[in-house]
């Protein structure tokens, strides 16, 4: 399988303040791994680089094959990444949201139909102004805008956040589709183990390392 | 660049504007109060108000400019859908016609409703409103131009209301004023050649906008 994601000894900085202080991690294609670590321990700040957001101070950083530290954009439109915001308008719709963020990523008018409905946001939501959601309807929405991007790598910072237990079954779902589909999935979690989490892997951060490294049979790294 | 991709972006501004109707709702009036103010503060001397009226007009789009531009940035920043551009295949040039468009369009809006008011509190007659046209075109597209491009820039360093002034307005100046000009000659308020100023007010249309379109991706990058 091909690396996906391969950080050797990556430091990022925030300002002056190093958020990543030497991260190494692979991830191959079609792996779903939790990252997960205390406030503070860099795992946002992972998925950033991951998404060619921020620039790699030191050590050496390929996602998608491509080398982060020469070129950070070419990564990008294969990226999913939903952050603690959504990227959404409030004062758009569901229905105009999703097809903004569709038609910037060239999806056809039946994908963002599928994605809508998907996330369960068809019929009455579909033409509810987004500030007017709930906090899980509203994620629901974001992930709708998401989907309908068909990315290679989904980076996901607390996926299942203000989620009901139907949304957290319906983003397991969905997060298991993609990476059967040939996608690769790292999302970030507080408490991995509240999650009925479809992670096959659990990576810990603290203090912007990888502290563990630990498949779902128990085996693993531990590193320090 | 896809202009297509800029229309999109230009009338999801606009469909976004006309929701929240903040321009009609807040930016309009500010407007009509600007106009009212300046009348009061020159006494209501018709004469004095027909001699001023141009530069009082440029003046008053530069302050709205101000709010309309902050509006435009702060829907982007709202939920983080800057960012969120980033990881699209759009290209920066597109996002930032995209958004001068939109600028634009409210702008010009809120011109023409102002040009009005002023039109009858001041006692104007147009004598070339050709000029008068082309040149309140010009000089919007430089202002939108320049305000997309300095409020991504005031974006970035995180003070943006009390930045953007600062940076923009010294930019902008040279076109409020090469405007002024345009206008008093169009209201036969001033002795100069109103069609060697639209000539001015062109150059900076096309410097801002083809400087915008190629630092904008930068500075979003940066921001």
């Amino acid at each position: 399988m091909n690396d996906v994601i391969d950080l050797r000894e990556a430091v990022v900085t925030l300002g002056k303040f190093p958020a990543l202080t030497g991260v190494t991690l692979k991830v191959t294609q079609g792996e779903i791994v939790t990252v997960c670590g205390p406030n503070g321990a860099g795992k946002s700040t992972l998925l950033n680089l991951c998404a060619g957001l921020l620039p790699v101070r030191e050590g050496s950083a390929y996602v998608l094959g491509e080398n982060l530290r020469e070129n950070r954009r070419a990564i990008r439109q294969d990226i999913g990444l939903l952050g603690h915001k959504s990227g959404l308008y409030d004062d758009l719709t569901v229905e105009e949201n999703v097809t903004f963020w569709g038609s910037m990523v060239r999806a056809g008018n039946d994908e963002i139909a599928e994605a809508i409905k998907f996330m369960g946001l068809d019929g009455r939501l579909r033409k509810v102004l987004v500030r007017q959601l709930s906090a899980g309807q509203r994620r629901r929405a974001s992930f709708a805008s998401l989907v309908v991007q068909r990315p290679s790598l989904w980076l996901l910072d607390e996926p299942h956040a203000a989620l009901d237990t139907d949304g957290r079954d319906l983003v397991d779902g969905l997060i298991q589709e993609a990476a059967a589909s040939g996608a690769t999935v790292l999302l970030v979690s507080h408490a991995p183990k509240e999650l009925s989490s479809p992670s096959g892997r659990f990576v810990t951060l603290a203090g912007g390392r990888v502290t563990s490294d630990i498949n779902n049979e128990g085996s693993g790294d531990g590193v320090s | 660049m896809e202009f297509r991709d800029a229309w999109s972006i230009a009338l999801k501004d606009l469909r976004i504007e006309l929701r929240s109707r903040i321009l009609m709702n807040q930016i309009a009036p500010y407007t009509l109060l600007i106009v009212v103010l300046f009348g009061f503060a020159l006494d209501a001397n018709t004469q004095t108000l027909r001699d001023t009226g141009p530069g009082l007009f440029w003046v008053a789009v530069l302050l709205i400019a101000l709010l309309a531009i902050q509006r435009a940035v702060k829907i982007e920043e709202d939920d983080a859908a800057r960012e969120r551009m980033l990881l699209t295949p759009v290209h920066s040039p597109s996002v930032f016609l995209g958004k001068s468009i939109a600028l634009f369009i409210q702008l010009f809006a809120l011109e023409i409703l102002l040009f009005f008011v002023m039109l009858a509190l001041f006692d104007l007659s147009v004598e070339d409103p050709l000029l008068i046209f082309l040149s309140a075109v010009l000089a919007t597209i430089g202002i939108a131009s320049s305000g997309t491009l300095y409020g991504v820039i005031a974006a970035g360093v995180g003070v943006r209301e009390t930045l953007l002034p600062i940076l923009l307005l010294p930019v902008i100046a040279p076109i409020a004023i090469g405007a002024t000009r345009a206008f008093g000659d169009s209201f036969g308020r001033v002795d100069a050649d109103g069609w060697a100023w639209l000539g001015l007010l062109s150059v900076f249309a096309v410097v801002y906008t083809v400087l915008g379109m190629l630092a904008y991706g930068q500075l979003v990058e940066d921001a």
